[in-house]
C-alpha cells in the first residue's frame, strides 16, 4: 500500500474525509430545510394557490434566481464578509457552511417547487373541501405527496454539494478538495489527488444509492 | 337543506368576464337526491363548488345546513366544510396513504382522537364494502374501489350533505351502477342529502328524485325526474331524455320505416308509471281494424317508477287510426305521430 501511494498519509486522508462528510452532512440538512421552506413559499404564493401573492412570489423568485446563477467559487468570495460575521473565521470546515447552504438552498428550492407543482390539484382541492387548514395541507398533503421527488431532489443537491465542498476546500475550507489541492496539486503528489478523487467518488455513489433506495421504498404510485 | 338565492359567479379572464353561474335560485330538500345535468361548460362544476365554498359567489346567498357559505370564512368555513362531504370524478385520493389512512384523513383534519378514528374507519370500510382491501394503496385498486374509498372518506365526519362531482364519469357502466346503488343505499340508510352533477341522463334516471337542467350558467328546467322525463320542455332537456330512451339506431330505423310504409302512421308512445304495465297493444288490436307492427321499444326504471317508449306502425283506414289514437290518449299514454321531416 505504502509503495503504491508513497505520499499518502492515511490519517490525514481520514481527517479530510470526515471533514468533507461533516460539511456535506450539515449543508445537506440545512439546505433541505431552507430549500423546502423557500420552495413551499414559491409554490404557495404562485398563481391559483393558497397564498397567491404576486409581489411575494416575484421577490422570492428573484432571490432564488440570483443565488442560483452566481458561480459557486465566486459566491464563496462574495460571502467572505458575511462568513466572517457569523462564523468568526474564513478558514476551516465551518467557514464553508454559509456559502454551501446559500449556494445550494435556492437550487433545491426550485426542485421543491417543481415537485409540488406535480401534485394533482384535485388532491389539494379535496383536502380543502374536507376543511383542512393550510398547515394541515402542507404537512399532510403537499410534503407526503411529493416526497419521492423531494428525496430525489435532495440526492441530486447533496451530490452537487460534495462537489462544492471540494471547491470550497481550494480556498481553505479543509476536506478532500483542500487535500487534493494543497498536497496533491501544489506539491505534485499525484497519488494523493488520486486517492482523494476516489474517495469523493465513493461518497457520491453512496449518496446516490441511498437516495434511489429511499425513493423507491416510499413511492407507492 | 340547501338554498341558493340569485347566485351568480363571474370569473375574470383574458377575454373579458365569463359568467359561469347566472342568477341561479334553487331549493334542495333534506334527504333527497338532487341531480344537476348539463354539458361541459354549462357551469355545473362551478355551481357544486359554490356549495362548499371552494368557489365564492360573486352575488347571492348559498345556504347549506343553516349556514350562509357565501359569507363565512376561516374556521367557520372549515367547520361547515366538515359537514359537507364531496366525491370527485378522479377520486383525488392521496397515493401515499393506504385505504385506511385515506379514510382516516378527514378525521385527522377534524381532530378526532386516534382510537375513535380507528373505530370509525372500520365502520366506513364495512359501509362501502372494502373489507380485505384496508391496507392496499390507491394504485392497487380498481376505479370502482377508488370511488368507494372516496365515498367512505367523504362520509367520515358524518356530513349532512354529500356533493358528487361527476362521480361516475370515469367509470365503466357496470361499476357506475354499483356506485350508484351504493349512493342510494347511503341516502336511505343515513338520510343524507345528495347533490350530484353529471352529463349522463342514465345517472339521473337511476337514482335522482329531482333534476335540474343547466345550460349557459342558468337552470332552464327543474322538477321531479319522472315528470321531466314525461314532458321535457326545453330542447336541451329533450336531448338529454333521448340519451336513454332513443338510441341512435332508433332514429335511423324510423326514417327507414317511414320510407318503407307509404300508408298508415308511425307513432311514438310514452308510458309512465302504471300505464307501462297495461296490455295496451292487445286492446288496440282487438278493438280496432288495424294492423299493428311493433318497431322498437324500451322500458327504463327510474328511482320513482318505470318509464317506457314504444314505436309502432299502425295501418288501416284513417278513421280507425284517429279513433285508435284517441283511445290511447285516454289510457294516459303520451302519443306522438312521427313524421319524416
Amino acid at each position: 500500500m505504502n509503495n503504491l501511494f508513497p505520499n499518502v498519509q492515511w490519517e490525514t486522508i481520514w481527517a479530510a474525509t470526515s471533514e468533507t462528510l461533516y460539511m456535506t452532512g450539515v449543508a445537506v440538512a440545512a439546505t433541505f430545510v431552507l430549500g423546502l421552506i423557500l420552495g413551499l413559499l414559491l409554490f404557495l404564493t404562485s398563481k391559483g394557490n393558497i397564498w397567491e401573492n404576486k409581489i411575494a412570489n416575484t421577490v422570492i423568485s428573484a432571490f432564488v434566481n440570483i443565488f442560483r446563477s452566481i458561480p459557486f467559487i465566486i459566491l464563496i468570495i462574495l460571502l467572505i464578509p458575511f462568513t466572517k460575521l457569523i462564523v468568526g473565521t474564513i478558514l476551516g470546515a465551518n467557514a464553508a457552511l454559509p456559502a454551501l447552504i446559500i449556494g445550494a438552498a435556492p437550487f433545491y428550492a426550485r426542485m421543491v417547487e417543481i415537485a409540488l407543482r406535480e401534485i394533482d390539484k384535485g388532491v389539494i382541492e379535496a383536502a380543502k373541501a374536507m376543511g383542512a387548514t393550510t398547515a394541515q395541507i402542507i404537512w399532510k398533503v403537499l410534503i407526503p405527496e411529493s416526497l419521492p421527488a423531494l428525496i430525489s431532489g435532495i440526492t441530486v443537491t447533496a451530490i452537487a454539494l460534495v462537489g462544492y465542498t471540494a471547491m470550497a476546500g481550494v480556498v481553505g475550507a479543509g476536506g478532500l478538495g483542500n487535500l487534493a489541492y494543497l498536497e496533491g496539486f501544489q506539491r505534485n503528489h499525484n497519488d494523493v489527488t488520486f486517492v482523494a478523487t476516489v474517495l469523493i467518488l465513493v461518497i457520491v455513489f453512496i449518496i446516490q444509492f441511498i437516495g434511489d433506495f429511499v425513493t423507491s421504498k416510499i413511492d407507492k404510485r | 337543506m340547501i338554498t341558493l338565492e340569485h347566485v351568480t359567479k363571474v370569473y375574470p379572464s383574458n377575454r373579458g368576464e365569463v359568467t359561469a353561474v347566472n342568477d341561479v335560485s334553487l331549493h334542495i330538500q333534506e334527504g333527497e337526491i338532487f341531480g344537476i345535468i348539463g354539458y361541459s361548460g354549462a357551469g355545473k362544476s362551478s355551481l357544486i363548488r359554490l356549495l362548499n365554498g371552494l368557489e365564492k359567489p360573486t352575488k347571492g346567498n348559498v345556504i347549506v345546513a343553516g349556514r350562509n357559505i357565501a359569507n363565512i370564512k376561516g374556521k367557520e368555513l372549515r367547520q361547515a366544510r366538515q359537514e359537507i362531504g364531496m366525491i370527485f370524478q378522479h377520486f383525488n385520493l392521496l397515493w401515499s396513504r393506504t385505504v385506511r389512512e385515506n379514510i382516516a384523513f378527514p378525521l385527522e383534519i377534524a381532530g378526532v382522537p386516534k382510537e375513535e378514528r380507528l373505530k370509525r374507519v372500520d365502520e366506513l370500510i364495512q359501509l362501502v364494502g372494502l373489507e380485505g382491501r384496508e391496507h392496499a394503496y390507491p394504485s392497487q385498486l380498481s376505479g370502482g374501489q377508488k370511488q368507494r374509498v372516496g365515498i367512505a372518506r367523504a362520509l367520515a365526519n358524518n356530513p349532512k350533505v354529500l356533493l358528487c362531482d361527476e362521480a361516475t364519469s370515469a367509470l365503466d357502466p357496470q361499476t357506475t351502477d354499483s356506485i350508484l346503488d351504493l349512493l342510494v343505499d347511503i341516502n336511505k340508510r343515513l338520510g343524507l342529502t345528495i347533490v350530484l352533477i353529471t352529463h349522463e341522463m342514465h345517472v339521473i334516471r337511476k337514482i335522482c328524485d329531482r333534476v335540474a337542467v343547466m345550460e349557459n350558467g342558468k337552470i332552464v328546467e327543474e322538477g321531479e325526474v319522472l315528470h321531466v322525463f314525461r314532458q321535457p320542455q326545453q330542447t336541451i332537456t329533450k336531448r338529454f331524455v333521448q340519451q336513454i330512451t332513443e338510441p341512435e339506431e332508433t332514429k335511423e330505423t324510423i326514417a327507414h320505416l317511414l320510407q318503407q310504409y307509404s300508408t298508415g302512421k308511425v307513432v311514438q308512445l310514452t308510458f309512465v308509471g302504471e300505464a307501462a304495465e297495461q296490455p295496451l297493444m292487445t286492446k288496440l288490436i282487438r278493438q280496432f281494424q288495424l294492423n299493428i307492427n311493433i318497431l322498437q321499444g324500451k322500458i327504463s326504471q327510474t328511482h320513482h317508477g318505470s318509464y317506457g317508449v314504444l314505436f309502432i306502425h299502425m295501418d288501416g283506414s284513417d278513421e280507425d287510426i284517429e279513433r285508435a289514437l284517441a283511445f290511447i290518449r285516454q289510457q294516459q299514454v303520451e302519443v306522438e305521430v312521427v313524421t319524416n321531416e
